[in-house]
């Protein structure tokens, strides 16, 4: 019964994590912010995902989980280095 | 027990994992926002494998969820430490403690930036532009 409230209440907490995370998503001022709110998002699906895996009972979610660790750190190095890059062709110009 | 343990386990992550998500929210700038991203939401996501492990109590199940605790206290650093690289070099304009409203805008001449905060011109180094 703890463990059902418990994983109900951190279903909610992540939630809310993740939303927080996309308003600065949305509002971030520049490239870099958003590409923080995108890493700890995809940290948090991380959660979520293992969240998933105990309340359905299925181990099977914490596969899903290390493909979105994997998935989200080379899509953070990616945009970061596309960051740098768009800068420097500004530089240039 | 275990489903104490496991739910005491998944509290905490989720405390965490909304403390980073206000810290994301509430922070002033890219680096210090950089803190809620990389450690709490590493430390949320750990304590919730944790207690999906505790949960299941298999070896498979250990072993995949110690494997991707390991694989995030990897890359946390290193994606953090690029996204930083790029803020940096892109001049991203950076929170002062002196006066909030007057931080440094990337293409305002040097000379109005107070004391103390980071040159505007200042460059470590060339952009590694086709490294």
């Amino acid at each position: 019964m703890f463990l059902e409230f418990s994983l109900i209440g951190a279903f909610a907490l992540v939630v809310l994590a993740l939303v927080l995370g996309f308003v600065r998503l949305v509002r971030g001022p520049s490239l870099p912010d958003r590409v923080v709110a995108l890493d700890m998002m995809t940290v948090a699906l991380v959660a979520f995902c293992a969240l998933g895996a105990i309340f359905f009972e299925v181990s099977a979610f914490l596969d899903v989980a290390v493909v979105l660790a994997l998935v989200g750190f080379l899509a953070t190095v990616a945009l970061s280095r596309y960051a740098e890059r768009s800068n420097s062709m500004r530089d240039e110009r | 027990m275990t489903a104490t343990i496991t739910g005491l386990l998944v509290l905490a992550g989720g405390l965490f994992a909304l403390l980073g998500g206000l810290g994301m929210l509430r922070l002033p700038d890219v680096l210090i926002r950089m803190h809620a991203s990389t450690k709490i939401g590493t430390l949320a996501s750990a304590l919730t494998l944790l207690g999906a492990a505790a949960h299941f109590g298999t070896a498979e199940v250990w072993i995949r969820a110690v494997a991707i605790i390991l694989f995030l206290f990897l890359t946390a650093p290193i994606a953090a430490h690029m996204v930083g690289r790029a803020a940096y070099l892109t001049r991203v304009p950076l929170w002062n403690t002196r006066d909030e409203t007057a931080a440094p805008r990337p293409d305002a001449p040097p000379t109005e930036a107070p004391a103390g905060s980071r040159p505007a011109a200042t460059r470590t180094g060339p952009v590694p532009a086709g490294e």
